[in-house]
């Protein structure tokens, strides 16, 4: 049961950063998750001036037949984004701890620049683990 | 889920993992050391720390942003108090106090008693144009300018110059929201 189908980070132009698929449900090729995420970036613009409440950061949850998106867009303008299956639970959290090691792994190694794609191990490994144990954790709820 | 609510600073400076603050002391002052031998000019070694300082507080902002939970601030009085309590003390380990608000709540003073940076140092004659802490200010500044806020940090107060405390200006030039690129003859 591979609830998470994929992650996507992107840059706050728009860019997409980082792409990882889990399973061939949401395999994609590298022009097609460059334009799934400069739509969702222009979507997600869209969607915070169209809010009729004030105050609105954009869409967090999109629903639809066949998969669920979840996003999460830290203050600086970063945007992490789950594809997963219908009525996954606790993404925000995976989100929140993604974000955590996004500034652990990406941010403080000093050869990363800045808004470029993410090319860093560390975060790799890391980012496996804590899918995996997600994973683990939902077999068990 | 219910959402989490923002961390005190105490809270995450406990939880993180912590180094030995006099190998963060002498590395800092090794690299002042360092730049006042490669640059010669006191002028030149302020702006190299704060250049140094803002490379840093554009990746430590997310890094703040993620351990502490804080929410949007509502005004930049709200963000010079979350910058002394929970910044200060979540990095360094000391907490600073917020002052000196001018009339329209965009410029103030954030005072720190105690700085982990100058333990030991003493400032010779040779060097008294030098903002050895120079990289506090680039700090903040980088990482206000990645919430969308452009500020002038500066020093008003240095013990290493003979005051009584630290004291920092920040004073907030303009708030710049991400602009979305509509027009099409930019």
């Amino acid at each position: 049961m591979a609830a998470i189908y994929s992650l996507y980070i992107i840059n706050k132009s728009g860019g997409l950063i980082f792409y990882k698929d889990y399973g061939s449900a949401g395999r994609m090729d590298t022009n097609d998750s460059l334009r799934v995420a400069s739509l969702w970036h222009s979507m997600h613009a869209i969607s915070q001036q169209l809010s009729p409440t004030t105050g609105c950061s954009g869409i967090e949850l999109l629903e639809a037949d066949t998969f669920d998106l979840h996003c999460f867009q830290s203050l600086t303008g970063t945007k992490f984004f789950v594809v997963c299956e219908p009525g996954t639970q606790h993404m925000e959290s995976l989100l929140k701890v993604i974000y955590e090691l996004y500034t652990d792994y990406v941010l403080k190694n000093p050869f990363y620049e800045m808004e470029m794609p993410i090319r860093c191990e560390l975060f790799d490994i890391n980012l496996s683990q804590a899918v995996q144990k997600d994973r683990v954790a939902m077999l068990g709820r | 889920m219910a959402p989490v609510g923002p961390r005190s600073g105490d809270a995450i400076f406990a939880n993180v993992e912590r180094v030995n603050a006099e190998l963060f002391t002498l590395t800092y002052g090794a690299t002042v050391r360092q730049l006042l031998t490669d640059l010669e000019e006191v002028e030149e070694v302020n702006k190299q720390l704060d250049q140094m300082g803002y490379n840093i507080g554009i990746r430590l902002i997310d890094e703040f942003l993620a351990k502490s939970n804080v929410t949007r601030c509502v005004d930049f009085r709200e963000t010079a108090e979350v910058i002394a309590k929970v910044g200060f003390k979540m990095f360094l380990g000391v907490t600073a106090t917020v002052s000196n608000w001018d009339a329209d709540g965009t410029c103030c003073s954030i005072i720190l008693e105690d700085n982990p940076l100058v333990d030991f140092v003493e400032l010779p004659d040779t060097c008294q144009g030098l903002y050895y802490c120079n990289i506090l200010s680039g700090v903040i500044r980088g990482a206000l300018e990645m919430v969308s806020m452009k500020t002038e940090v500066t020093w008003i107060r240095d013990v290493l110059r003979g005051d009584d405390a630290y004291e920092l200006q920040v004073k907030l030039l303009k708030q710049v929201p991400e602009e979305y690129p509509y027009k099409d003859d930019e």
